[in-house]
């Protein structure tokens, strides 16, 4: 049987588990080597969710689906493409979406942030990449907030991204950033990714041919996937 | 190209990810044992963590996973996934209603006992941590190549759930710890 194999973890592009400016890793990372295992079918495979069919809206966070009515705040259009390390597409892909809204507050009974809630604006969304691997979603532009890590601490803006790829090893949820936030290196949990090009790589980029005259400004941010080996493991008992 | 970095899912991801229930992946046509899989994730003061997330995925009963690199000629059931997610509750708990898999193919011949494939987030999880869970019932555990490879009994028997019997249901239970004496046994893969 062929095991088409991936590539290992990029170990210089992913935070460690343990990163003490980011206070809440400190007990919570583990602290063991972890256990280097081969792959085998439970890692090579992993849900695929083919067919999914997204409900109307799910991909535009801009505006509440039972209203129709607009969030408040900067109207955005985020689009990407999610590749392997190939530049292989990777398509019919869910992606999760989260974010606090325009004000910098979660619709979440722990987020206690003094700033107004949006009723226009659950901050939770979904889409699919195409054949190509690309993805579109629409939102407004998520606000800093304040948090308790350290002294006046802030939160860069953020969107949380959640994604599965082919496989079980291939998992990925990280959030991106926007160009030109001056809060950026402040953020212990963006410095906790150990290279800066690393770093560089969750910043989305303005995108001048995504913005729409008169509505809506564009951002481009791809992702990058766990690839396949170059050779697939051949099973000696195939 | 490089792989886009990990981040934590942080306090909110239950807006994104868990607002819907993802954690029933045994549905009534599903074949295979009924089983309940239950446990708390524990930081490193032994507290549980209200604000963890756990995923599984599995094989079906015969041992087959519901994915087209999966070429065994074993059968496929079309009701069955295999895939669930469960964030924690008022007492920290996660869970999951599914199946007991069947065992699947490992590494040159040999066979791997059932097991569940299991991958944690959490807020100040800046990576996810990928571990498994085998039953304790399954005396195919003693020829599992990777609980063989841990050598230290101790820490093999993290990657253990133990049966229960609740409500005339069986429970597997599967704590899971991040940090200290008995931290889990997490894999690099």
């Amino acid at each position: 049987m062929q095991i088409p194999k991936y590539k290992p973890l990029d170990r210089k592009s992913h935070p460690p588990y343990l990163f003490p400016a980011y206070g809440s890793s400190v007990k919570r990372g583990p602290h063991r080597r972890l256990m280097p295992i081969k792959q085998t079918l439970s890692e090579i495979t992993g849900p695929l969710f083919s067919g999914i069919k997204l409900d109307p809206g799910e991909n535009d966070l801009s505006r509440s689906v039972d209203t129709g009515g607009e969030a408040m705040g900067e109207r955005i259009i985020v689009v990407g493409k999610v590749i392997d390390e190939d530049e292989r597409p990777v398509p019919n892909s869910v992606i999760e979406i989260w974010q606090a809204n325009a004000a910098g507050r979660y619709r979440h009974p722990v987020d206690q942030h003094n700033a107004p809630l949006d009723s226009n604006f659950t901050g939770a969304g979904r889409c699919v990449t195409n054949e190509k691997g690309e993805y579109r979603f629409m939102t407004v532009k998520p606000g800093a907030y304040p948090w308790l890590n350290h002294s006046n601490a802030w939160r860069p803006a953020h969107i949380h991204l959640s994604l599965f790829g082919p496989s079980f090893v291939t998992r990925l949820v990280t959030q991106f950033f926007f160009p030109g936030d001056p809060l950026i290196p402040l953020d212990p949990i963006l410095n906790s990714i150990p290279s800066k090009n690393g770093r560089q790589r969750l910043i989305a980029a303005y995108a001048h041919d995504v913005t729409e005259p008169e509505f809506a400004l564009g951002y481009r941010f791809d992702i990058v996937l766990r690839g396949r080996q170059a050779t697939p493991f051949e099973d000696r008992r195939a | 190209m490089k792989q886009t970095p990990s981040q934590t899912v942080g306090p909110f991801y239950s807006i994104g990810l868990t607002s819907k229930t993802m954690n029933v992946l045994a549905t009534d046509g599903t074949e295979g044992q009924r089983i309940r899989i239950e446990g708390r994730v524990f930081d490193g003061d032994g507290k549980p963590i209200p604000d963890a997330m756990v995923e599984i995925w599995q094989a079906n009963s015969y041992g087959r996973y519901n994915h087209p690199d999966d070429k065994q000629e074993k059968p496929l059931d079309g009701t069955f996934l295999g895939w669930g997610r469960s964030g924690t509750d008022e007492n920290c708990l996660y869970g999951f209603e599914t199946i007991k898999p069947g065992p699947v193919p490992g590494h040159d011949g040999t066979v791997q006992a059932p097991h569940i494939n299991v991958v944690i987030f959490a807020r100040g999880m800046l990576l996810h941590a990928y571990t498994r869970l085998y039953f304790a019932d399954e005396p195919v555990n003693e020829k599992d190549p990777i609980l063989n490879s841990i050598k230290n009994k101790k820490r093999r028997q993290t990657l253990i759930a133990s049966p229960g019997m609740e409500n005339g249901k069986t429970v597997y239970r599967f704590d899971i710890r991040l940090q200290g004496e008995n931290e889990t046994v997490f894999f690099d893969m």
